[in-house]
């Protein structure tokens, strides 16, 4: 930033922009973390009504669980092509994660439309009501996730393209998808599998 | 020569706000200190809104079967005044000092995300009159098994569920109509706005330290900043899942804390006081931070145990995330639990004494000035004491069961809140007037308004000790006359009135000495940190250059050297130390690169309230205004640039003149 040379500042090393969204993460880490907890208190008690295992299709979930996770993949590429300059190939690779990461929600509401018609409904019992806001508030970060994916892509349309140390950063952007992605395969684990 | 720098006017869609005068500048202003002092006086406003609610409590409880009040008003009352106080009040006047201080106590130029800053400045703003429109909008109507519907007047349609919102008490149905929702959506609305000064305090201290400013020569208020800035940013998400559940449940027939449909109101309780208790030493870190800053610099001395002071703080910060449960002895925890949480609470008292052995330890053999801002400190340092001590006598778990709900506990945080952290805040708004305005107070009502203070908050809170043993419960808006509360009520309620008075002199003294004060001298108080190195008031680029920092309490030892016997002695040559500081702050020799201003952050900010009708009132249309003001606010802060171009032109600018806020 241009006011760098004028007054010394980060002393810890640390871009700052980077240092102030790291902090952010970890208070993200927190939001997630009371919301797993919750679930983990409620899934222990007795509730009436249908269950989450009796609705779920686990080769489904995993399926659009692994496309989530080629999206990091995609992002790492897009990072790679950036640090290279290669603004083509940057522009692709984010596209691709953007598309991937709507592929991922599309799956998600296609499986709560099918919950839903199966009567696991947000009401239904704690436990589906804890199941619903926390994969949906997942939902949300994906969501916030791809448009910022996006407006990242329509960004680099301009003639300069995107560059690794500007306002709208890509770095920001990939260190956020990779955070949900982490949160996906934690809550995947945590709400299907266990 | 001095060389203006100028914005370039035109850039694509929207202009960028360029006035540096008048109401614009200050809506669109990036720059900490008007973001500070607009901060300040938003506080202060709902501090009066609150105080105003609070002398309407007293009146209703000034005789028994008073009927002042219906009880529908009385509950909408004590939540509205609990909730404005904490989180309209005393939390953005605090925030006030972080924003004004912070950067200058480090010798930055502005704080980390000065966009940020501004943007949550306005989310405080959005969020406090989305809360207050319940008054307007809201309806609460009679609970399952209370009072009548005709009891609620416009006066007692606002949330009535407590500051704690407890369940299912705050619950649709005994919570009915949407008061309760704007309660917990406008809460939702606040907790961003503190967590995203939470992000940016942080990294600010981290990262905008100036050339010396190591961490361990930081002033001990920088130290509660951060350690304050912690707290939220680890408290408030519990909360705001929390209210998510609680916004849920009303709106969206699903049952967390409603054991109706499996869920569990006490967990409500755990998520609510894991918040809640790091809360109050949000509430009151502060305040030790201030009075930290003024006992050194009115009893001459350096702090005592700086180091002690700065990991009690951190210490407090850490042990209050594991005391939460003392605040819900009387609930069904387990006897270990209460006995864990017993202990533990009786552990945090162990730092909280810790800085008070090192405040007295700081006054002891100084050279006191007893002005007002010392007044102020000392008195915090009383009256903190005998809360904190109340609060050991509730960590005793049997005690506290025959205390809990009643007047006593009242009486008790008071004395942390009132006493504690709203006496460390008048203290720091004496002390760093001159500072902010360039003008003295007036002493004379200063003292007054000590006085007032002192005297109408004893004569308020103290009686509520043996109130609340008699038995007298909290939250309930009559009492009979066979009680016998009557007389003492009476006295609580005229001592709430000498209060009203003491808040009447301050606003005398400080709209008085705004204008006519007299002018401040360049080091009013022979003061310590580097805040004070710089001309008053505050020149818009802070310092001139950035400063170089050689020891703790810098500035003092560039004034003041040390004789054999260790005592301090004015270096010569500090006359003309000070002139050139002085003359140099108003006159940097460089360029200097401020932030633009920008509307995006108030445009983004006022996107929330729109999104809480929206759920409020199931609207998709305010919805969409919602998201379209998110939308245009975060593109059009994400296209446009910290700083405009700039064109150089050589002029030279009358430095003292662009540099005060009239
Ligand atoms: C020595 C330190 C302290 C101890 C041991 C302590 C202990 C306690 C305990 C055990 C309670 C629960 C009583 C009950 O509800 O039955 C309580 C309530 C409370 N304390 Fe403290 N406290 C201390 C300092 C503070 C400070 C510094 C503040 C704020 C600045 C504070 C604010 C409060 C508030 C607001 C409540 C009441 C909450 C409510 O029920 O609405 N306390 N305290
Ligand atoms: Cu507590």
């Amino acid at each position: 930033m241009s006011d760098a040379h004028a007054y010394p500042h980060e002393p810890t090393g640390v871009e700052t922009r980077k240092l102030g969204f790291w902090i952010f993460l970890s208070t993200e880490i927190l939001f997630f973390g009371t919301l797993i907890t919750t679930f983990l208190i409620f899934k222990g008690r007795d509730f009436p009504g249908i269950k989450l295992t009796d609705v779920y299709d686990i080769p489904f979930t995993s399926v659009s669980s692994f496309v989530l996770l080629m999206s990091s993949l995609t992002m790492v590429l897009a990072h790679n092509a950036l640090e290279t300059d290669d603004q083509e190939k940057t522009r692709v690779w984010l596209l691709a994660t953007a598309m991937l990461g709507a592929v991922f929600l599309a799956g998600q509401i296609y499986e709560f439309t099918e919950f839903y018609h199966k009567g696991f409904e947000l009401s239904t019992n704690i436990f589906s009501s804890t199941f619903y806001v926390l994969t949906g508030f997942h939902g949300l970060h994906v969501f916030v996730g791809v448009v910022l994916l996006l407006a990242l892509w329509g960004v680099g349309q301009r003639q300069r393209g995107l560059s690794l140390n500007e306002g709208m950063n890509l770095e920001f952007i990939a260190l956020y998808w990779h955070f949900v992605d982490i949160v996906w395969i934690v809550l995947f684990t945590v709400v299907y599998l266990i | 020569m001095t060389k203006i720098i100028e914005p370039k006017k035109q850039r694509n869609i929207f202009s960028r706000p360029s006035s540096e005068t008048g109401v614009w500048s200050w809506i669109t202003t990036v720059d900490h200190k008007r973001i500070g002092i607009m901060y300040g006086y938003a506080a202060f406003f709902f501090l009066l809104v609150g105080g105003l609610e609070a002398l309407l409590l007293r009146i209703q409880l000034s005789q028994p079967d008073n009927n002042f009040l219906s009880a529908a008003e009385y509950n909408a009352m004590f939540t509205m005044h609990g909730t404005t106080m904490i989180f309209l009040a005393i939390m953005p006047i605090s925030a006030a000092f972080f924003n004004y201080l912070l950067p200058l106590q480090i010798g930055a130029r502005d704080v980390a995300f000065p966009r940020l800053n501004a943007l949550s400045f306005w989310i405080f703003v959005a969020g406090g009159l989305f809360l207050y429109s319940t008054f307007l909008f809201g309806t609460a109507g009679a609970p399952e098994g209370g009072y009548l519907d005709e009891e609620v007047s416009r006066l007692a349609s606002a949330p009535n569920g407590g500051w704690f919102g407890y369940q299912p008490n705050a619950g649709l149905r005994y919570s009915p109509g949407t008061a309760m929702d704007y309660w917990a959506i406008g809460l939702q609305i606040l907790g961003i706005a503190s967590l995203v000064s939470a992000f940016n305090f942080i990294t600010t201290i981290l990262n905008m330290r100036t050339k010396g400013m190591r961490l361990m020569r930081m002033p001990v208020f920088t130290w509660m900043t951060f350690a304050v800035s912690f707290l939220l940013a680890f408290s408030l998400p519990i909360i705001a899942i929390a209210l998510f559940f609680v916004t849920f449940d009303r709106q969206f027939g699903t049952t967390f804390f409603l054991t109706e449909g499996g869920g569990d109101p006490v967990l409500w309780q755990h998520l609510f006081w894991l918040f809640g208790h790091p809360e109050v030493y949000i509430l009151i870190l502060p305040a030790f931070g201030i009075v930290s800053e003024v006992l050194p610099t009115f009893s001459r001395k350096p702090l005592f145990g700086y180091p002690a002071i700065v990991f009690a703080g951190f210490g407090i910060a850490f042990i209050g995330f594991g005391v939460w449960a003392h605040h819900m002895f009387a609930s069904a925890i387990s006897p270990v639990a209460q006995a864990g949480f017993g202990l533990s609470t009786m552990i945090i008292a162990v730092p909280t004494g810790v800085k008070i052995f090192n405040w007295l330890g700081t006054i002891w053999g100084g050279k006191l000035t007893l002005n007002t801002p010392m007044l102020f400190a000392l008195g915090f340092i009383g009256m903190f004491v005998i809360g904190g001590l109340s609060g050991v006598t509730h960590s005793v778990v049997p005690a506290d069961t025959q205390q809990t709900d009643t007047y006593y506990i009242v009486a008790h945080f008071h004395y942390v809140l009132f006493g504690g952290a709203l006496f460390g805040i008048f203290s720091g708004l004496y002390f760093w007037f001159p500072k902010v305005w360039g003008r003295m107070y007036n002493e004379t009502m200063g003292k007054i308004h000590f006085w007032l203070m002192l005297i109408g908050f004893n004569v308020t809170f103290g009686p509520m000790h043996w109130l609340g043993l008699q038995g007298q419960v909290r939250r309930t808006w009559v009492y009979a006359e066979e009680t016998n509360l009557g007389f003492w009520n009476l006295i609580v309620t005229i001592g709430a009135f000498i209060l009203a008075v003491a808040i009447l002199v301050f606003m005398a003294n400080w709209i008085y000495s705004r204008r006519k004060g007299e002018k401040a001298p360049f080091d009013p108080w022979d003061a310590r940190t580097i805040e004070w190195s710089i001309p008053s008031p505050t020149p818009v680029w802070n310092f001139s250059k950035a400063p170089e920092i050689k020891s703790l309490d810098d500035f003092w030892h560039q004034k003041y050297g040390e004789d054999e016997d260790g005592r301090a002695v004015r270096r010569e040559g500090t006359d003309e130390l000070l002139l050139k500081l002085e003359e140099e702050g108003l006159n940097p020799d460089e360029e200097i690169h401020l932030p633009s201003p920008s509307y995006f952050p108030l445009i983004l900010a006022f996107g929330l309230p729109f999104l809480g009708y929206a759920v409020i009132y199931k609207s998709i249309p305010l919805a969409l205004i919602g998201v379209i003001l998110l939308l245009i606010g975060g593109f059009g802060w994400g296209t446009e640039p910290l700083e405009e171009e700039f064109e150089t032109s050589e002029e030279t600018p009358d430095a003292k003149e662009s540099s005060t806020y009239e």
